[in-house]
């Protein structure tokens, strides 16, 4: 028998192309994996096609004797095919296992077509049974893949979008800024904060800046050596740096620590660091009334 | 273009990457040209100021080392066929350095400097490189992803 | 525009508006001329306008630091306006955080300072 390890399951894809895709979705339903909820039966028909095809060009092209790689070129269609799915599937909130398993739901319907061949050899099945296993479990295996892949992605942008959003610099009055740090500050947060502060002060040109971390969690050395390189840098570019919100307890932890703020001054509130800074820019705050 | 015998690196180290551009370092206002020529390629490919500052600034304090303490050297730039990734070298056939380690840390200066310039360079870029060894010259690699 | 730096009085300080092509050569001299400069007139201080300064390497930072000493011996502050952020960030990191000089935002606000003294 001189016929590739591959002919008979290209004949049962050629010959029934569609009815695999039928059967394929059919299977997804019973498994519970087809989300109807998320996805019409035409975009599921439409996307099991192009997944199909892709593959069966895979098996076509890529597998030599009985190996194959699915990061060889010939699985190009297949993973960028594969790409858009799991994006749009991610995007949706398919979970892991329900991809995984839609995938896997692939084997049902070749199995069957292959038994029913003519051919129908034992130790020819078993072999193309092998053939298939492996093939789709790689092809499951790759797809969890990149399901991760854009999850982590996702996580990422979700990340870098937090950081933005945790460090806004507020115009409080004129040529003054403050910097309300909230959370941890770790070093690329630390770096990403000053780069934001330091571009704010010379747009505004602003002469106080204030830095307040009552909301920062715990000081250590390392939160005070940032706190202290972005008041040097804010007053190397010409402005005044006030850091607030220094409870009783975070002064007691940066003494024990040995760490020396220098000539950065320090308040305990915030209120008393904006009156001092308002008095830098020339302005008292007065009440008004006998109230 | 091969690097000439006497710097310490070769093709191998620059991967797959070509000559932009080669200076002589021997007046102070080379340091400048040079650091300018490097500046101006990350700035056309997209680099952001303040990483156009940090690499710069390297440069400027391993030119200003072979002028001053070499007699002067030669700087070349590479870059890659992306344009992503843009490498500096610099080299020197001056007295080398005993101790790299020594030199690479803060507070230590061969004369007059304040020794900050080899530790600062090698913090500002994102990989560098040393070769040296007493009476061979000295030469740095440097390179910054744009 | 390598050169001669122009150093031009302003009520009782000194104007030197730095050019990002200098060489270590130039501002050497520029040190030697602008201390001279402060013993013969009555200077309360140099205004050191480094907008234009793409970098702040080890060698300018000390010589700036320097020329801040001499100042001092001399009676006048010196003041280092316009640092751009990116400059600013770098020398941080290079642990040069230049407590000898004053520095502001702008000419204005140095000068503004400057007549508070």
């Amino acid at each position: 028998m001189a016929q590739s390890a591959t002919a008979n399951i290209l004949t049962v894809l050629d010959t029934d192309f569609k009815g695999i895709i039928e059967e394929w979705l059919g299977t997804q339903v019973k498994e519970g994996v087809k989300r109807s909820d998320l996805f019409s039966d035409a975009e599921s028909r439409a996307q099991n096609r192009e997944l199909l095809k892709a593959f069966s060009k895979g098996i076509r092209d890529g597998v030599t004797g009985e190996d194959f790689d699915l990061d060889d070129d010939q699985w190009d269609d297949l993973r960028a095919v594969l790409a858009d799915v799991s994006r749009e599937r991610v995007s949706r909130g398919v979970t892991p296992t329900e991809m995984a398993t839609f995938v896997l739901a692939l084997k049902a319907p070749l199995f069957k077509r292959l038994e029913a061949l003519e051919t129908s050899d034992h130790s020819v099945l078993i072999r193309d049974v092998m053939l298939v296993t492996r093939l789709v479990d790689a092809f499951a295996i790759y797809t969890n893949e990149i399901f991760i892949n854009e999850r982590e992605q996702i996580i990422d942008r979700q990340r870098q979008e937090m950081l933005e959003l945790s460090t806004p610099v507020v115009e409080l009055w004129d040529r003054v800024l403050t910097l309300p740090l909230i959370g941890t500050l770790d070093s690329a947060r630390a770096q990403e904060v000053m780069e934001n502060l330091l571009q704010t002060i010379l747009e505004r040109q602003a002469e106080v800046v204030i830095m307040d971390i009552t909301g920062v969690g715990t000081v250590d050395t390392q939160v005070a050596q940032h706190l202290l390189r972005a008041a040097a840098a804010v007053r190397l570019m010409g402005a005044e740096c006030i850091i607030s919100g220094i409870s009783p307890m975070i002064a007691q932890t940066m003494v024990q620590l040995g760490i020396d703020v220098g000539t950065v001054s320090t308040r305990s509130s915030i209120r008393t660091a904006l009156s001092d800074a308002l008095l830098t820019v020339g302005y008292v705050i007065k009440k008004t009334g006998d109230q | 273009m091969p690097l000439p015998s006497y710097a310490a690196f070769d093709e191998s180290d620059l991967g797959a990457q070509v000559l932009l551009s080669q200076h002589k370092l021997k007046s102070s206002g080379d340091a400048v040209t040079a650091r300018q020529a490097v500046a101006r390629y990350m700035k056309d490919n997209g680099a952001s100021a303040l990483s156009v500052t940090r690499f710069a600034t390297a440069v400027s304090e391993i030119a200003r080392n072979a002028i001053n303490h070499a007699g002067g050297g030669e700087f070349s730039i590479y870059v890659d066929r992306g344009r992503k990734q843009l490498t500096v070298v610099c080299w020197d056939k001056g007295p080398g350095i005993a101790d790299v380690k020594l030199a690479l840390s803060d507070g230590y200066t061969s004369g007059g400097g304040l020794g900050r310039g080899l530790g600062g360079a090698q913090r500002l870029a994102g990989r560098f490189e040393i070769r040296t060894a007493v009476g061979a010259g000295t030469s740095v690699l440097m390179s910054v992803t744009l | 525009m390598a050169g001669v730096t122009s150093i031009n009085l302003v009520e009782r300080a000194l104007l030197v508006s730095i050019q990002d092509d200098i060489t270590d050569t130039e501002i050497l001299e520029l040190q030697d001329r602008l201390s001279n400069r402060i013993a013969q007139n009555r200077i309360d201080g140099v205004i050191l306008d480094i907008s234009a300064l793409e970098i702040v390497d080890t060698f300018v930072g000390r010589v700036i630091a320097q020329l801040a000493g001499i100042s001092k011996l001399l009676a006048a502050e010196t003041y280092v306006v316009g640092m751009r952020p990116t400059v600013a960030v770098t020398l941080v990191e290079l642990g040069m955080y230049l407590p000898e000089i004053r520095t502001a935002l702008s000419l204005t606000h140095a000068l503004a300072q400057l007549r508070r003294v």
